[in-house]
Order: structure tokens, then sequence, then C-alpha cells
């Protein structure tokens, strides 16, 4: 045969997802369909906006910053965000003196509903050692330098409960709708290796 | 450590991966195994030291193989089929497992 033609190569992984995929159908205990669907919701439509609109409306409605604070999970479901899988979820407020920083130091547990999936270093050996042993320094490494005044504490996520970081709400935006607070809401300001933006034009 | 994310939605590195979550999360849903479980299965893999995704499908083959759901010789020929059928699909075709020679 000659070799001018491109030859479809699967990586090993790739066909053993497969095979596990065609074995499990053929079993009836999946179906593709459902699972093209998981992907598509966390790959492309659940993402860091609704985390965004949490913390956008805690900045502007005490009450909720309050339900949030006594029962995170009850109020983000509110909003119509719900764990998959019957997870708690927690909210835990910067303020000038503490930084909160989440972590799954066992794997990679972290609040689906309202960031989406967690990006590849969230998942790295160095961050889930790290950032437990020297969270100043990873987070220097992010390019958020602190205070040596704040505290920063560090929450290990499990199955069970998972946490999301209220960050401070910047200088400059009184007045603001929750709709223009939440574009300055970041996934790393929600998992406190990062603050939110500041408006433009504040220093 | 701040590496810059990838296309599919900066979780995934290639489509096995998100295929892989996918298939994970659709049996925990069915009630083969709960997430707890799951997590659990899969920190231990990666306490080994083994890549992120690499862990994940070694443990949910081992969940599986423990249930009788999977067994590891039936997914390596199962997988070999697909690699083969792969072989036999021009570029830019879907891969189909009926395109696999009827050998493997």
């Amino acid at each position: 045969m000659p070799h001018d033609h491109h030859d479809n190569h699967l990586d090993p992984m790739d066909a053993r997802v497969r095979a596990l995929e065609t074995i499990l159908t053929t079993k009836g205990l999946i179906d593709p369909a459902a699972v093209d669907a998981i992907v598509e919701t966390y790959a492309e439509r659940v993402g860091p906006q609704n985390g965004a609109a949490v913390v956008a409306r805690a900045w502007t409605d005490p009450e909720f910053a309050d339900w949030l604070t006594r029962d995170a999970t009850a109020a983000v479901a509110s909003m119509g965000f719900t764990g998959r899988q019957g997870e708690h979820m927690r909210a835990v407020f910067n303020t000038p003196g503490l930084h909160h920083v989440i972590v799954c130091t066992l794997c990679s547990c972290y609040p689906w509903s309202l960031l989406g999936l967690p990006p590849v270093w969230y998942k790295s050996p160095p961050y889930r050692s790290r950032v437990v042993i020297e969270p100043r320094a990873v987070l220097a490494e992010f390019g958020l330098v602190l205070p040596e005044e704040t505290q920063i504490r560090v929450w290990d996520s499990t199955a069970e409960l998972r946490y999301l970081v209220v960050p401070m709400r910047p200088e400059g935006t009184e007045g603001w709708s929750a709709e223009a607070l939440a574009e300055l809401v970041t996934r790393e300001s929600m998992i406190g290796t990062g603050i939110a933006r500041a408006p433009e034009g504040v220093a | 450590m701040s590496t810059p994310d990838t296309p599919f939605g900066g979780a995934f590195q290639a489509p096995w991966q998100a295929q892989l979550f996918g298939l994970t999360v659709a049996l925990s849903d069915a009630g083969v195994f709960s997430w707890p479980l799951w997590t659990e299965a899969l920190g231990a893999k990666i306490a080994e030291g083994f890549d992120y995704w690499d862990a994940w499908l070694m443990a949910l083959e081992a969940m599986l193989a423990e249930r009788g759901l999977a067994l590891p010789d039936e997914v390596t020929a199962l997988a070999h089929r697909w690699e083969d059928a792969a072989h036999a699909t021009p570029h830019g075709q879907p891969i189909r497992l009926e395109n696999a020679s009827q050998l493997g």
C-alpha cells in the first residue's frame, strides 16, 4: 500500500477510552448521548460566569451575602446552581486581614457548578502540595503579592464539600450594577490565586 | 505554574480526556459508584505519581474491573480493534469500530 495517505493514528489512551465506552454502552450502563451532553455542559456551558454572578450579587445584596455566609449550598441553588453530586458548598469571604485560597490536595475537587472544570494548574502536583506549605510564595508566582499582615487560609476541598472564595469588591465601583460588577470577578479571584479586577481607570 | 489554558475549556488537553471525564460522571450518575468513592480512587492513583489523566483512566479501569463491568483483557482487545479501525479509516472521516478488520 502506498504510504502517501493519511493514516489515522489513535493514541493508546484514546483507544482505551473508546473501548470502555463501547463496553459500557453495550451493557446498557451508559448512553453515549448522555456522555456527550455532560462533556458539553462542563467544557462549554458551565463556567466561572456562574460564580461571578454569585459574587456580584453578594457584593450588592447584603441579605444574599448573609445567606451565602450561613448556607452557601441553598443560596447558590436559589440562583439555579446546584452540584451534580449532591455536594455542599461553602463560601469564604476575603477581608483586608484574611485571604482565602482553595485547593484539593487529594485530586481535583472543585465547585463545578460555579466555576466549571478546574484549570490544568489546579490539578498539578506542585500547586496541590505547595499551596498548603507555602501559600504566600505560590500566590506570588500567580502575581498576587499580599501585604505581610494579611493572613492566608487554605481550604482543602473534598467530594462532599467544595469552596468558593468571595473576593473583596474593588474600590471605585460604588453604585455599579451586579451585572457590571460580575465582569470584574475572575476565575482566579474565586479560587484565591487572584483578586477581582480593578475597574478601568482606577489604579 | 500559571501555565496558559489549552483549548477544551482549559480543563482538557485532548478530546479523550473530555470523553473519559463524561464517561465517569455518567457512571456515577447511573449509580455505578458514588462520587466520594471515585475521588478516593482517583486520589490514590494520583498519589502513586501518575499524570492526572493517566491516573484517571487507571482508576476508572480498576473500579470497573473490581465490579466485573469491564475486564482488563476485554478492554485491551477492544482498544486494539479501535486502533485498527482508526488505521482503516481515511483521514477526515469518523472512526467506526466496524472499520476494524475482523481478525482483531
